[in-house]
C-alpha cells in the first residue's frame, strides 16, 4: 500500500456560511477552519475472489452512505484513539476513514450504530459546550472522550457514548493492525515460508518449558524433511 | 458418433467423489465427474488467497455470507447459498453447509485425519444404542494403510485402542501455547498426542510440495502440501484421459429404465440453465450426505415411487453431525511474548484423544480436544476488546491513546483455547426429507430438516465444559466467559454447524433398515453406489475425512471387481 500517494482532506471545522451546530449562537466563522487528512486506502483489490465476490465488492465501493460530516467526526476519533504522533504512524496513516467506511457499508449491522453514535457524540458536545464534536476544542473533545472510553463508567446517560466509542475503538485497532504499519508496530514475523523446528531455546528458558525426548523422538527432524517417506511393514518410518 | 456411455458417473467432487475418481480412472474406466461448482485450483494467482497480506483485501479477512470462516478462507459455499434454500420441520435449527467448488469442502477443512477405532464400528454391542456398523475395523484398515500412503498424513504411533497407529508423517513440534497446554492435561490426567492431519511435513513423491509452516490450510494450498480432493487426486486424474470433468453442473435425479436400473443423471448446466442428460453403467453419488440423499429422493419414478433406493424409507433418516462445544482462557504467563514466526502448520500441533472409554457416565459417547492459540497474523477482529484482560490485572478496560499499542503487545498470543468433538447417537426421527412445496432456483425440490439433539449430546456437553475449564485452568488459563448452563444446552452447537454430517444412506446387511451393502451399493438399485459419508451408520468422535476416503476406495475396488465378473 502506498499509503502516502494519495491524501483525502476534509474540512474540520466549516467552511463560511455552513452552519453545522443548531446551538442558537448562529453560524461558526470560518476563520478557524483547519483540515483534517488521511492516506487514502485503494478502491480496486485482487485477492482471489469470485465474479459475485468482485461484484459485491464493486457494489459496496459505489455506494455513498457517509455524509462529509460523519466522516470527519470518525476521523477525529480515529485519530484521538491512535494517533499519528508516532514512530509507525497512527489511524490516519494508516487510512482508518476509508477503512471504517468500508466496513460499516459491508456490514449491515454497523449502519446504524455508528450513525447514531456520531449523532449522540453531537448532541453530547452541543449540550455541554456548545459546538459539535468536531468544533469543540481538543481539550474539550478529550474530556468528553474520557467519560466515554472506559466502560466501568456507570452513568446510565452515558452508556451509548460508551458503546460507540468502544465500536470505534474495535475498528481502529482491528483496520490499523492489519496494516504494513500495523505489522510494523507488532513486529509481526509471520506469513512467509520458513521451517518450523519449534520454539526458540530462548523463550523455551523463559517459559521454564522443555520439549521431552519421547515427544521430540514423533517429530520430524526437518533435515530429513525432503527425502521421500517409506515405511516398513510395521509403520515404521525408515527414511 | 454414438453417444458418449461411461462406465461410471460420479456426483460429486470432494473427499469421496475424488478418491472414487482417482481409483476407478486408473483402473482404465472412463469417468465423468460431475461438480456443482466452478473450477478451482489454489496455484491460479486468480484464485489464490494463501500468503496474502490482510490489507489486500477491503475487508482485511472478515467474514462474508460466502465465506463464513473469513473472506481469504478457500471456501466458496456455505450455510446460506442464493437461490438454494432449505427448509425445518418444527423448531428445528439445522445448518445445512454445501461446498460449491472443484474439491468441495475438502479445500478449506481443518484436515484432522482420523481413524475410526474398532470400537466405532461396533458402539451398540457396548451401548445398545444406534446400530452395528456391517462391517468392522479389520475391513477398513487396509484401505486406511493406502489411504496413508497415498495421501499423506502427520501423527505419531500410540499403541492406543480405538485411535489405530498409521503410516504418519513425522508430526511438528508443538508451539508454546502447546506446551502450557501438555502440562495442563498431563496435570489433569487426560491423554495429549501429536495432532494427526493430512499435511505433508516430508516429501512423499515428487509431485507434491512440503509443507512451509505459513498456517494457511484453510486458504488451501498452492504447492499442494495439504490433502484437498481437487489437488491430489483429480488433478491428477484428469491428465490420463480418463476423465471428463463437468463444472458447474447441478444432478437433479438419477434415471433409470424400465427395469428400474440406472442409466445415468440428468442435471442443469448452471451457465445457461438448461437440463442435460449422462448416460453410464453405474452412478455413484459423492454430493455430501444430505445432498446425495436429496438426488435419491428426487429420482422418483414407476419402479421407484419413493425415490430411488428408498424402499427401505430410510434414505434421509439416521442423519447426524458431530457435537461441538468450545471455551477460551486467558493465560498470564504469556503476557509480553518475544515475537516469532510460530504460524506452523494450519490449526492444532497437539490434541487430546477421548479417554473416558471405560468410565461409567450420564452418557455414552466420547469426544476429542482440538487446542488454539498463538501469535497468529492479525485479520479482521484483531484488536477488538483490546485490554479486556485487564480486568483480571486489577487495570481499568478500555481507553485510547498510544498505550493502546503496549496492550495490543502485551496481551498478544496470550490466548488458548480447546474446541471439543464428539460423537452423536444416530436417531430414526433425525432426518432430511423433501420439502413438499419448496424448490431451488432450478425448480428442484429442496431438502427439509427435522432434528433434536437428544439427552445425551446435552450431557455430554455438559461434560466437556467441566473438562475444558479444568485442562484450561491446568494450564494455567483464567478461562474466559460464563460457563453455558442448561438453558444454552451447555454450549452444544446447533446441529450441521460442525459439517459432519452423516448417516442418509447407511450401510447395513438388512435392506429393510438400511439403504447400501458395506460397499455403499444400493440393495434397491445395484448399478447405483453411494460414495460419501452417508453410509455411516455412526460417525464416532473422529473427523469424517479419512474414512470416507477409505471406505471410497473400498468401493471403487469392489466396483472393479463387480465389472469383471460382469456383475455391472
Amino acid at each position: 500500500m502506498n499509503r502516502r500517494e494519495t491524501l483525502k482532506s476534509l474540512f474540520l471545522a466549516p467552511l463560511a456560511g455552513t452552519v453545522i451546530a443548531s446551538n442558537g449562537c448562529g453560524t461558526i466563522a470560518s476563520n478557524n477552519a483547519s483540515r483534517i487528512t488521511w492516506a487514502r486506502l485503494p478502491t480496486e483489490y485482487s485477492y482471489g475472489r469470485t465474479d459475485a465476490e468482485k461484484l459485491t465488492d464493486q457494489r459496496l465501493f459505489a455506494e455513498t452512505y457517509f455524509r462529509e460530516h460523519e466522516l470527519v467526526t470518525i476521523a477525529v476519533l480515529c485519530d484521538i484513539i491512535l494517533p499519528n504522533n508516532h514512530p509507525n504512524g497512527g489511524a490516519l496513516d494508516a487510512g482508518l476513514p476509508d477503512f471504517v467506511e468500508f466496513m460499516v457499508k459491508d456490514r449491515e449491522q454497523y449502519k446504524l450504530p455508528v450513525r447514531g453514535g456520531i449523532a449522540w457524540l453531537d448532541s453530547y458536545s452541543i449540550e455541554n459546550f456548545g459546538p459539535d464534536f468536531i468544533n469543540i476544542s481538543e481539550s474539550q473533545r478529550l474530556s468528553i472522550c474520557n467519560e466515554i472510553a472506559y466502560p466501568d463508567n456507570q452513568a446510565p446517560e452515558l452508556q451509548a457514548g460508551i458503546s460507540f466509542f468502544s465500536l470505534m475503538r474495535n475498528l481502529t485497532l482491528t483496520g490499523y493492525y492489519t496494516t504494513e504499519l500495523g505489522f510494523r508496530d507488532l513486529d509481526y514475523m509471520g506469513n512467509t515460508p520458513n521451517v518450523w523446528d519449534g520454539v526458540p531455546e530462548a523463550v523455551l528458558r523463559r517459559h521454564g518449558k522443555s520439549y521431552d525426548a519421547d515427544w521430540l523422538s514423533k517429530c520430524i527432524d526437518q533435515s530429513t524433511r525432503d527425502i521421500v517417506a517409506e515405511w516398513d511393514d510395521d509403520m515404521n518410518l525408515v527414511t | 458418433m454414438a453417444e458418449q456411455i461411461y462406465d461410471a458417473i460420479i456426483v460429486g467432487s470432494g473427499a469421496g467423489g475424488g478418491m472414487a475418481t482417482h481409483q476407478l480412472a486408473n483402473a482404465g474406466l472412463k469417468v465423468a465427474l460431475i461438480e456443482a461448482g466452478d473450477f478451482y485450483d489454489p496455484a491460479d494467482e486468480e484464485q489464490r488467497t494463501q500468503l496474502r497480506y490482510p490489507w489486500e483485501s477491503p475487508r482485511r479477512g472478515a467474514s462474508t455470507r460466502l465465506r463464513p470462516f473469513g473472506d481469504y478462507n478457500s471456501c466458496i459455499g456455505g450455510w446460506e447459498l442464493d437461490g438454494e434454500p432449505y427448509t425445518q420441520k418444527g423448531d428445528t435449527e439445522f445448518m445445512w453447509w454445501r461446498g460449491r467448488m472443484l474439491g468441495g469442502r475438502t479445500n478449506h477443512w481443518g484436515r484432522i485425519s482420523l481413524r475410526f477405532g474398532p470400537l466405532d464400528f461396533k458402539r451398540k454391542d457396548i451401548d445398545g444404542l444406534g446400530d452395528n456398523w456391517p462391517i468392522g475395523y479389520q475391513d477398513i484398515s487396509p484401505y486406511y494403510d493406502k489411504v496413508d500412503k497415498l495421501i499423506g498424513i502427520f501423527g505419531s504411533n500410540e499403541g492406543l485402542y480405538n485411535d489405530p497407529d498409521g503410516y504418519f508423517l513425522p508430526a511438528p513440534k508443538p508451539r508454546l501455547h502447546e506446551l502450557y497446554y501438555i502440562d495442563g492435561a498431563r496435570k489433569a490426567n487426560i491423554p495429549v498426542i501429536p495432532a494427526r492431519k493430512s499435511i505433508l511435513t516430508k516429501r512423499i513423491n515428487n509431485d507434491r510440495g512440503i509443507c512451509f509452516y505459513c498456517g494457511q490450510c484453510s486458504r488451501a494450498c498452492g504447492i499442494h502440501a495439504d490433502f484437498s480432493s481437487s489437488t491430489v487426486l483429480i488433478y491428477p486424474s484428469l491428465n490420463g484421459g480418463q476423465v471428463d470433468l463437468l463444472t458447474n453442473s447441478m444432478v437433479r435425479e438419477v434415471i433409470t429404465d424400465e427395469e428400474g436400473m440406472a442409466t445415468g443423471v440428468r442435471y442443469v448446466n448452471k451457465r445457461n440453465q438448461r437440463e442435460y442428460e449422462l448416460k453410464g453403467r453405474t452412478v455413484i453419488l459423492a454430493a455430501s450426505a444430505c445432498s446425495t440423499a436429496r438426488i435419491l429422493l428426487n429420482s422418483k419414478s414407476g419402479q421407484h415411487e419413493n425415490g430411488l433406493g428408498n424402499n427401505s424409507d430410510n434414505v434421509g433418516r439416521y442423519l447426524h453431525d458431530s457435537t461441538g462445544a468450545s471455551r477460551a482462557a486467558f493465560l498470564p504467563d504469556l503476557m509480553d511474548r518475544d515475537i516469532y514466526n510460530e504460524d506452523g502448520v494450519g490449526g492444532m500441533h497437539v490434541y487430546s484423544p477421548w479417554w473416558l472409554e471405560e468410565a461409567n457416565l450420564d452418557f455414552t459417547r466420547g469426544y476429542h480436544l482440538e487446542i488454539g492459540g498463538g501469535m497468529g497474523m492479525p485479520s479482521y477482529g484483531f484488536g477488538f476488546a483490546v485490554n479486556q484482560y485487564n480486568q483480571y490485572l486489577g487495570d481499568r478496560v478500555g481507553g485510547y491513546g498510544n498505550q493502546l499499542r503496549d496492550d495490543i503487545r502485551k496481551f498478544y498470543g496470550a490466548r488458548l483455547s480447546i474446541a471439543c468433538r464428539g460423537e452423536s447417537i444416530p436417531q430414526y426421527t433425525n432426518r432430511c426429507e423433501l420439502d413438499p412445496t419448496v424448490v431451488d432456483e432450478w425448480g428442484i425440490p429442496v431438502l427439509r430438516f427435522d432434528y433434536k439433539w437428544t439427552q445425551h449430546e446435552i450431557n455430554q456437553a455438559r461434560h466437556m465444559q467441566d473438562t475444558m475449564e479444568e485442562l484450561l485452568e491446568a494450564s494455567g488459563g483464567i478461562v474466559l466467559g460464563n460457563k453455558p448452563g442448561a438453558d444454552q444446552n451447555y454450549g452444544l452447537t446447533q446441529p450441521g454447524e460442525i459439517i459432519h454430517e452423516v448417516g442418509t444412506t447407511r450401510m447395513g446387511t438388512d435392506p429393510r433398515t438400511s439403504v447400501t451393502n458395506e460397499f455403499g451399493q444400493l440393495h434397491d438399485v445395484k448399478n447405483v453406489f453411494v460414495a460419501d459419508a452417508g453410509t455411516f451408520v455412526s460417525q464416532a468422535d473422529k473427523n469424517p475425512t479419512w474414512t470416507i476416503l477409505a471406505l471410497a476406495w473400498r468401493t471403487s475396488d469392489y466396483i472393479v471387481d463387480q465389472m469383471k465378473q460382469r456383475n455391472l
